[in-house]
């Protein structure tokens, strides 16, 4: 069979990858750079094909509930926003977390704090990697850096939610979210059935039959024994996660005597910075990480240990620099950012610059 | 292959769908394409922008400084990116409220009567085409079939009586360069 080649933009990819997934249920509100999912999905109808749900809710917080009320009977749910839209729903995303219950959140990130501009950025980097919402919990952060990426991270995403019990999230941002590329979207697959959820999810409620004790699911837990037993227990999940769910991927880190890590759409503006500066001579490579978290902090580590210095590119002030900075604690190779904020995208000639003002006398040896 | 085009003019004057045609076109030519449009509040009434890539290989930056060809509409956009247009590239450019025409000479500068043409035309919604039809003529980057293949899958089938239409508009940009 021919491959099925489409050309539209990541958000699109989105939600046709979420329809041809099986997903369940969508529950959003609009927010600019972002509101082609949820347009998307209404243009489709998937509840006249697949009997997916798409619910444009009252707010994000309605959403977000809807999303914890649909997880907890085991079915595939999601919400999407951007950045402020997503610190809405910070309370709901520590209750799924706190629930252990597999859901997907996508944030196409705009420029903040506040409600800031449209345009694209990565400063909830913090927000996503390090806990939005209270308590000790972890998200699994997924970064597309193509159209192709955000369709295939919503399989990931929730197979990867399923199989931890927990939340995942697209960390993408206005780039990849209005920019159209090729896509191959992936497969149709049916939406599982009750007795196939009923199997997956022994956890689920999904109504008692046969005199099983009934799967009482929440976050509240007012024995604080009890309570520091359930954060063992997630404590153990997570280290599972990191052990085993680190993704990342490398461009010419072979013979790199320097290297930039950047993540999501920077990292592609950074790979062109970097074959200009291969074209002159000056060897640099470029780490991303897919995985935000779990960070690729050993790869880094190895890496640090072989180059002179590191870039680290990001649409923030600074962020993923203090976990890049981490792995590489113990080196003594400097490590430099360069960011722009508040919406402004850096061309590949900025991003140059920024590497040639910190290592260009050296690099030019 | 590589060619990093900048399209850009006022909002409503079919820059981005000009670009998307241009980017199926490509699609339909088994090329790599990225489109990256300018998005929010300047598409009404204000300038509006999209980056095209096409080329043979896979694409890194969407987002670019310098551009190997300019489709420039409005004056705002001229002053904003014939400095961007590498030594050596092109600059398309429809001189309608144009007061500043283009004064580079290291490039190659092309102007298109299309806002003047497009009073002749059947359907004055033709204007993006007549562009189109000019950038081809003057850089053949795809061809004018696979524009036509592209344009019948961007159009929603309730559409489809329009595609002679726009056929006919960018054959007429093509006749504009001599």
């Amino acid at each position: 069979m021919e491959e099925d080649v489409r050309l539209m933009k990541g958000n699109e990819a989105i939600a046709h990858a979420a329809i041809r997934y099986g997903v369940d249920g969508y529950f959003g509100y609009p927010i600019t750079p972002q509101s082609e999912i949820l347009e998307t999905l209404e243009a489709e109808m998937p509840w006249e094909t697949t009997g997916m749900v798409v619910l444009q809710a009252e707010s994000e917080v309605a959403a977000i509930n809807m999303v914890y009320g649909g997880a907890s009977t085991g079915k595939a749910v999601m919400t999407s926003s951007s950045s402020p839209g997503i610190s809405l729903k910070q309370e709901g995303i520590s209750y799924l977390a706190a629930t252990e219950l597999p859901a997907l959140i996508v944030n196409v990130m705009r420029g903040g704090p506040g409600l800031g501009t449209i345009h694209p950025s990565q400063s909830d980097y913090f927000q996503a990697v390090k806990g939005g919402g209270h308590g000790d919990y972890r998200l699994i952060v997924l970064a597309p850096s193509s159209v192709q990426e955000m369709a295939d991270f919503v399989a990931l995403g929730f197979d990867l939610a399923f199989k931890y019990r927990t939340p995942s999230m697209i960390l993408a941002d206005g780039i990849v979210g209005q920019m159209m590329e090729k896509v191959v979207l992936p497969p149709a697959r049916p939406r599982r059935t009750a007795e196939q959820i009923a199997e997956q999810c022994p956890w689920a409620a999904t109504g008692r039959r046969g005199g099983r004790k009934p799967n009482v699911l929440t976050s509240l837990e007012l024995d604080s024994a009890v309570m520091e037993k359930n954060n063992e227990r997630f404590q153990r999940t997570y280290s599972e996660i990191e052990r085993n769910e680190v993704r990342y991927q490398e461009y010419f880190t072979d013979d790199a005597d320097y290297l930039m890590v950047a993540f999501g759409s920077i990292a592609r503006i950074c790979l062109k910075s970097i074959e200009m500066a291969r074209a002159q001579g000056i060897k640099i490579g470029l780490l991303r990480p897919i995985t935000l978290w779990p960070f690729p902090s050993a790869e880094i580590a190895r890496l640090s240990r072989k180059v002179k210095g590191m870039l680290v590119v990001e649409l923030n002030a600074g962020q993923m620099i203090e976990d890049v900075k981490l792995a590489a604690a113990g080196t003594d190779v400097p490590i430099y950012h360069f960011g722009r904020m508040g919406g402004i995208v850096p061309n590949p000639d900025e991003v140059l610059a920024a590497f040639m003002k910190h290592f260009g006398n050296e690099s030019q040896k | 292959m590589k060619e990093e085009i900048i399209i850009a003019g006022f909002g409503g004057q079919g820059v981005l769908s000009m670009g998307k045609i241009l980017a199926y076109a490509a699609l339909m030519d088994d090329l790599e394409v990225t489109w990256m449009p300018s998005y929010g509040p300047e598409q009404r009434g204000g300038t509006a922008n999209v980056t095209v890539i096409l080329a043979d290989s896979p694409i890194s930056s969407p987002v670019l400084d310098s551009y190997d060809t300019a489709v420039i509409l409005n004056q705002q956009s001229l002053d904003k990116f014939e400095g961007k247009v590498k030594p050596g590239g092109t600059l398309i450019y429809d001189p309608y409220g144009i007061h500043r025409p283009p004064t580079r000479t290291d490039i190659n500068v092309y102007r298109v009567d299309a806002m003047e043409a497009t009073f002749g035309l059947s359907n004055s919604k033709g204007f993006n085409m007549i562009v189109l039809g000019a950038l081809l003529k003057i850089k053949p980057m795809v061809p004018v079939e696979s524009v036509l293949k592209g344009l019948k899958k961007t159009l929603p089938e309730r559409h489809h009586h329009l595609l002679p239409v726009n056929e006919e508009a960018l054959r007429l940009g093509m006749s504009l360069v001599k």
